[in-house]
């Protein structure tokens, strides 16, 4: 497992939905799981901050961000298949 | 009760109500814009003018109706959609300053984006809202939605969430536009027609015979009348214009105001005072006959009268016809100086005719002449049929006579043809024709003109001879001599020889008569002399008697001196 590596995240939700919900307890799973203490979670509802959404190009909900390290990757869906996560964050090479 | 209700909910929404577009002509064939508050689906191939028409609806709805839009890109970056649009005088980073647009570029790219599991659009929905509420936007625009086709895979999803979208625009309260590239045999690739049923917007970039022409077509505008031709469109930098060409109704205002054809003569065969106004004029002929000469004197005398002309020149350039119609002192220069006539020069083959009308159709809405002239009309020919050349003539004179604007035509006639149509058929269209032709006798090419029919007007059934002079044109009375109609110098001559018959004629009567005054001195003068003869005749007579009465009184003397010599001898 990579060490030194930081990880910030953004996960972009519209209000409690079942599918945000979903995504939120399947990221900080695999979080916890690979990226212990090296990473940083934040969860922004664009119900709230409509704004947000131009700035990282949302227009699917739940979407996960990886802002750092670059480049940007994005994940869209409920996070159900952690393969695929675990790789679309590069945390595990495909 | 409920009934009533109905009845009152029907006329509380008697018509369909629409939001103009503000695209010229777009809202005329709609009668009136798209709907309001309903999303539109504009639909075409690649290059047919989609994102252009679109942003044109967001930014003259800002501009000109007060209502600002969001323009959501799928395609284009905001700052590419503004250079692409800059040349049509269309400042969207200014619109956007003062808050009358919005722009929102939604980036997809598959490369960059994983899907895991269940997701929806809901960010789509908060990015379009916020851009909506943020502006208090009344119109969108979506370019081209089938992009998240392309960068989304769960087709499913997307569809359930497009429909959710439309639902949702409409109860927003915005009119909105998608547009959708062609597909095969759908006129969308992704069948978004399926989700937008209110207005479908067909557009079309055919090319033929190596011309191309932009074509519009409502497919589908639910609860409204709308007209289901195919209509060109021309994108120049004013945006885009679309031409709805024919006129459903032939209920166009007439005219009895007459306007002069800048000949004389041949006001004079029009009933004396020329042409009707807002009428069509055709002058047709075979080459040479002196059309355009005509046809400059016409548009010379719009002008001076403080008029108004556009001439169209399709086979010569403005300054080839200023030279030319110098020869016969006709100065077309001033006018253009004076911004009077405006000379609109084109190759014909250089867009196909439906442009030529469409571009013809703005530069008289934009002039507003008095006076139109095109010259000539034959060679359109070589970018269209027959039938449509007469199709594209026959809604010109609509359009012309609807704004009362005289056209004359002028036509190629070729000398073969055994009938006097034109060829374009549009003899049958036009309100007076005029033919110039030729007449050849005796070695010789002269012009004749007549009029052929001119509505409305009592007109001279006369063949005139048609003269170019370096002072201008005139008509003449063509001679009838004894052997037919003369005209050049066959008329000439024959006037000349009658002139030398008259001097003859003059010079044998002069002649009798001194005969006669001779006559009457030869006889006067034997008058004269017989009286002298008769005077000496009447002396000789005189003389006798004298002589007689001499002899007479002398004999008496004598023979009474005899009887006194008597007397005394007896006494």
């Amino acid at each position: 497992m990579v060490a030194s590596k930081k990880y910030e995240l953004r996960l972009y939700i519209a209000g409690n939905t079942a599918k945000s919900v979903t995504a939120l307890t399947n990221l900080k799973k695999y979080c916890e799981e690979h990226l212990k203490g090296q990473y940083k979670i934040e969860v922004i509802d664009l119900l709230v901050q409509p704004q947000l959404a131009e700035g990282d190009q949302i227009f699917a909900i739940p979407t996960l961000v990886r802002k750092v390290p670059e480049p940007i990757r994005k994940i869209i869906g409920d996070l159900s298949n952690e393969e695929k996560v675990l790789v679309g964050l590069n945390i595990r090479p495909a | 009760m409920s009934k009533t209700q109905k009845a009152a909910a029907q006329s509380r929404h008697p018509l369909l109500p629409k939001t103009p577009t503000g695209i010229k002509g777009l809202d005329e064939i709609t009668g009136g814009g798209i709907p309001l508050n309903r999303p539109t689906l504009v639909c075409g191939d690649a290059g047919c003018g989609k994102t252009l028409m679109s942003i044109e609806f967001i930014v003259r709805g800002a501009m000109e109706y007060g209502e600002p839009g969001v323009f959501m890109a799928f395609e284009e970056k905001a700052d590419e959609l503004a250079m692409n649009v800059a040349s049509l005088g269309f400042d969207l980073d200014k619109l956007q300053a003062e808050k009358k647009i919005k722009i929102d570029h939604v980036h997809i790219d598959r490369t960059e984006i994983e899907e895991t599991g269940e997701y929806d659009l809901d960010g789509l929905f908060i990015r379009l809202n916020y851009a909506i509420d943020s502006i208090r936007a009344k119109r969108v625009v979506l370019d081209t939605l089938e992009n998240l086709f392309a960068g989304l895979s769960n087709q499913a999803v997307l569809r359930a969430e497009l429909r959710r979208l439309f639902h949702w625009l409409k109860e927003k309260g915005v009119t909105a536009i998608i547009t959708g590239e062609r597909g095969d045999g759908k006129l969308t690739r992704q069948g978004l027609e399926e989700y937008v049923s209110d207005c479908v917007i067909l557009l079309d970039h055919r090319v033929i015979d190596q011309i191309s022409t932009r074509r519009l077509r409502i497919v589908k505008y639910r609860g409204s009348i709308h007209g289901t031709n195919e209509y060109p469109f021309l994108i120049d930098e004013d945006g885009i214009s679309v031409l709805p060409v024919t006129s459903l109704k032939l209920e166009k205002p007439v005219s009895s105001e007459r306007v002069t054809s800048g000949i004389p003569a041949l006001d004079r065969m029009l009933g004396g005072r020329g042409f009707f106004k807002g009428s069509s004029v055709l002058v047709s002929g075979t080459a040479g006959t002196g059309k355009t000469s005509i046809a400059a004197y016409f548009a010379n005398e719009t002008c001076k009268n403080g008029k108004r002309c556009i001439y169209f020149a399709f086979e010569e350039s403005p300054s080839q016809i200023i030279r030319n119609m110098h020869s016969i002192n006709v100065d077309l220069q001033q006018y253009v100086d004076k911004g009077t006539l405006k000379f609109y020069a084109s190759r014909p083959t250089l867009y196909g005719l439906e442009m030529h009308l469409v571009a013809m159709y703005k530069v008289i809405k934009e002039f507003a002449p008095q006076t139109v002239i095109l010259d000539p009309i034959t060679n359109l020919i070589t970018v269209g049929s027959v039938s449509e050349v007469k199709a594209m003539l026959i809604r010109l004179i609509d359009f012309l006579q609807e704004e009362q604007i005289t056209v004359m035509f002028t036509a190629l006639s070729l000398n073969n043809i055994v009938n006097e149509q034109t060829d374009e058929g549009v003899s049958s269209l036009v309100d007076a024709w005029l033919l110039v032709r030729d007449i050849e006798h005796n070695g010789e090419r002269n012009r004749g003109m007549y009029i052929m029919k001119s509505r409305g007007m009592k007109h001279s059934n006369q063949v005139r001879e048609f003269i170019i002079t370096d002072k201008g044109l005139d008509l003449v009375d063509v001679y009838l001599g004894p052997e037919g109609i003369l005209t050049g110098s066959a008329r000439e001559a024959q006037m000349l020889q009658e002139q030398t018959g008259e001097v003859l004629r003059e010079n044998a009567v002069g002649r009798k008569d001194r005969e006669i005054s001779r006559k009457r001195k030869v006889l006067e003068a034997k008058i004269s002399s017989l009286q002298t003869e008769f005077e000496s005749a009447e002396e000789e007579l005189n003389k006798i008697y004298q002589e007689e009465e001499l002899i007479r009184s002398v004999s008496e003397k004598t023979r009474n001196e005899m009887i006194k010599i008597r007397r005394n001898d007896k006494g």
